[in-house]
């Protein structure tokens, strides 16, 4: 796993290790290639061997997406380059492995900002592209490969294509989870900004019902939105959440003194996690008290605060590696989409989680607009509901299952960036298109180099 | 692959009779596992077995394998891992002996030892290889809580479980970083086919409850299970125990 600190250095020869995603579980051996240019990549591509190779970042997506047992994992973050910034066009054309981080100490005091955001920063260009991440905004912007102008992608053949929108292998990219070759570099549209802050106006909502009626209502007010939602609370608070929501920042929105430097970009970082926690440190009892607490300290109302930019869109960063809290047992984040008039199947599954009390402290709900063209993309109009939970937790197993079945029938799909677990029947149930995706696979890749842990579960 | 929580989708058991490995096979495909391998020597009851599995939803194959006949264990298994990746092993063959008659003939002696001991070591090195090459699996040893102290009743077979179960601890080390998971699983006595007959120890067990404790120790990726768990610390007293006392036990 890669730190958010940075690389550890050119790792021309390869090293053998073991890999997870970001919830820690489901551990696997790989053999680790950084190449640090275009031509070590595909010289990497064209050594991997039989069991294949996949592409990966900073290690966020949370299950095995860019994992590869007995094969190699091409960690990209040795392609690290912006290569262009056109402040007229409002684009950069930068390396697959540049962070969100890395786009954000250039663009912000240049007055742009990324198009898409999740909640970290801590994510490279290329498996932006591969996961199709969505952010806060999704609702008035779509989902990060909808602002990609191009992207160059290394295919199995070793040839490298310039990829644009509206062909068949962008949209099989596009959320594609690294399986149909190596992104190596992108051209994306940004979003102009006058400040690096954010105005936010923070509400709560008494329940489930108030919630979803206060997002149908106002949500297209904001640019940036987004609930967390208390998933211990029972009975009549079932499903209370704090909205928060948002904009960047107008100049003249700024006292006097940020006004000198307004593009000022300083996130701040605490210590990290440390190694070794125990598991079971958020049980239902501390992960219920926090929640209550939590709840009970956002304001009821409150509009026009000024927040920093890493405050409103990436609290966790501030605290490296802390996934560690949930200990050795690591966790799972499920995380669902119903569409528009799905609201009591949303209901049901909220229901399910409380009465059987998961211990989830970080649970998101928010609206999405429309999905983009990505053929395995996760984002599609409706209601998304986020949660982690320890995987150690007894019977998980079955209760997602059951989850994924009232989501499948719901015509909801799970994120797979996101999964570690699901059942492979419901891949074609729950994303319609994934035979066109293999059949797409099949006929680029018929060797099988691009090759994920989660590809061979999932029958990708 | 194994899934987040350690249930594999595809399993071979070894000692495709065993009575513990099938209500652990039961207890995986119920989850996740859709092809199960049936290693045993050929007869009704391994079809049978094959059968029962089937008519769970799992696709399932028998294979020809014997553990005394070390010097084909590399073909035939070689076969199943080329067939695709395997998530778990399950090595569940052994037979108890009978211990009066092995004191008496020591070639019966041998022949538990032969089974239990170096048919374990030739077929556990050749799925070690295998599962290295895929960077993940777990190999799960079927050891016995009669290894961890030779006892008069039946020494010649505790003896093998003993070598067993200090050759499966060594594989695990050898084999730690490789992606590979090794587990050394101790019931006490079970209630099965094997002990028939037999009087119940202390805190004996049923083949499901070792099925359940290895379900969870694949998720908790255990390197040791003890069924039941309170065997760990009774175990624990009774290896220390001074000979002279040990020996008057009626064990």
């Amino acid at each position: 796993m890669s730190s958010p600190a940075g690389p550890a250095g050119p790792r021309t020869t390869p090293v053998t290790r073991s890999v997870t995603g970001w919830g820690r579980t489901a551990p696997t051996t790989a053999r680790l290639v950084r190449p640090v240019s275009y031509d070590e990549a595909a010289a990497a591509v064209r050594a991997c061997g039989a069991r294949g190779g996949i592409a990966r970042g900073l290690g966020r997506a949370y299950g095995d997406a860019a994992q590869n047992a007995g094969g190699a994992v091409w960690d990209m973050t040795g392609l690290d380059r912006v290569r262009a910034v056109d402040t007229e066009a409002g684009t950069v054309v930068c390396d697959a492995g540049v962070s969100l981080h890395r786009l954000m100490e250039v663009l912000l005091p240049r007055g742009w900002f990324v198009p898409v955001s999740p909640g970290t920063r801590y994510v490279t260009v290329g498996g932006a592209v591969g996961a199709d991440i969505h952010g806060k905004n999704h609702h008035v912007a779509g989902s990060f490969t909808q602002h990609v102008r191009s992207f160059d992608l290394l295919t199995a053949d070793g040839a490298v294509r310039t990829v644009r929108p509206g062909t068949a292998l962008f949209d099989a990219t596009a959320g594609g989870l690294g399986l149909t070759g190596v992104i190596l570099a992108a051209t994306i549209a940004l979003v102009p900004v006058r400040t690096s802050l954010m105005t936010v106006d923070t509400e709560r909502a008494a329940d489930l019902d108030d919630l979803l009626a206060r997002l149908s209502a106002t949500d297209h007010r904001y640019r940036y939105s987004v609930a967390w939602i208390d998933l211990l609370a029972r009975g009549a608070a079932t499903g209370r959440a704090v909205l928060t929501r948002g904009d960047h920042a107008p100049l003249d929105a700024l006292p006097a003194r940020a006004r000198r430097a307004p593009l000022a970009f300083r996130p701040g970082r605490l210590p990290p996690a440390p190694r070794g926690l125990p598991d079971g440190l958020l049980g239902r009892r501390s992960v219920g008290l926090f929640n209550a607490f939590w709840y009970r300290r956002a304001p009821r109302r409150r509009t026009g605060e000024l927040q920093k930019l890493s405050t409103f869109f990436h609290p966790l960063d501030g605290v490296p590696h802390w996934n560690r809290v949930y200990g050795r047992g690591g966790f799972v984040q499920y995380q669902f989409v119903v569409g528009l008039g799905e609201e009591r199947t949303l209901r049901r599954i909220v229901e399910r989680i409380a009465a059987r009390r998961c211990p989830s402290f970080l649970a998101v709900l928010k609206r999405f607009g429309a999905g983009g063209p990505g053929w395995l993309s996760f984002p599609s109009e409706g209601w998304t509901l986020a949660l982690d939970i320890p995987a150690g937790l007894p019977g998980l197993g079955p209760f997602l299952d059951g989850l994924d079945e009232a989501v499948a029938e719901a015509g909801g799909r799970v994120y797979l960036a996101k999964d570690a677990r699901l059942r492979p029947e419901l891949v074609d149930v729950m994303y319609p298109r994934a035979d066109a995706f293999r059949a797409l696979r099949a006929h680029t890749d018929p060797r099988g180099v691009f090759t994920s842990d989660l590809s061979r579960r999932l029958a990708l | 692959m194994k899934d987040a929580f350690g249930s594999p989708q595809s399993l071979l058991v070894l000692g495709g009779t065993s009575e513990i490995a099938l209500a652990t096979a039961r207890r995986l495909v119920a989850r996740r596992a859709r092809t199960v391998w049936l290693a045993g020597r050929p007869s009704p009851a391994l079809e049978e077995a094959a059968g029962r599995l089937r008519s769970l939803g799992a696709e399932v194959r028998t294979v020809a394998f014997d553990a005394l006949d070390t010097g084909a264990h590399e073909e035939v298994l070689g076969k199943v891992f080329a067939e695709g990746d395997i998530d778990v092993v399950l090595l569940a063959f052994g037979v108890l002996g009978d211990q009066e008659r092995a004191e008496a003939e020591p070639a019966t002696a041998v022949r538990v030892a032969q089974t239990n001991y170096t048919g374990a070591v030739s077929a556990g090195l050749v799925c070690a290889r295998s599962l290295r090459v895929q960077g993940h699996g777990s190999l799960v040893v079927l050891s016995s809580a009669a290894g961890q102290r030779a006892r008069r009743s039946n020494f010649v077979y505790g003896s093998s479980k003993a070598g067993l179960d200090a050759f499966a601890q060594g594989l695990g080390d050898a084999l730690y970083g490789t992606g590979v998971h090794v587990m050394v699983v101790r019931p006490g006595f079970v209630r099965t086919r094997m002990t028939a007959g037999l009087e119940p120890a202390p805190l004996a067990t049923t083949p499901q409850a070792v099925a359940g404790a290895i379900e969870a120790g694949l998720r908790r990726r255990s390197e040791v299970v003890w069924v039941p768990e309170a065997l760990r610390p009774v175990m624990g007293v009774l290896r220390h125990m001074p000979r002279a006392l040990f020996r008057r036990l009626p064990v």
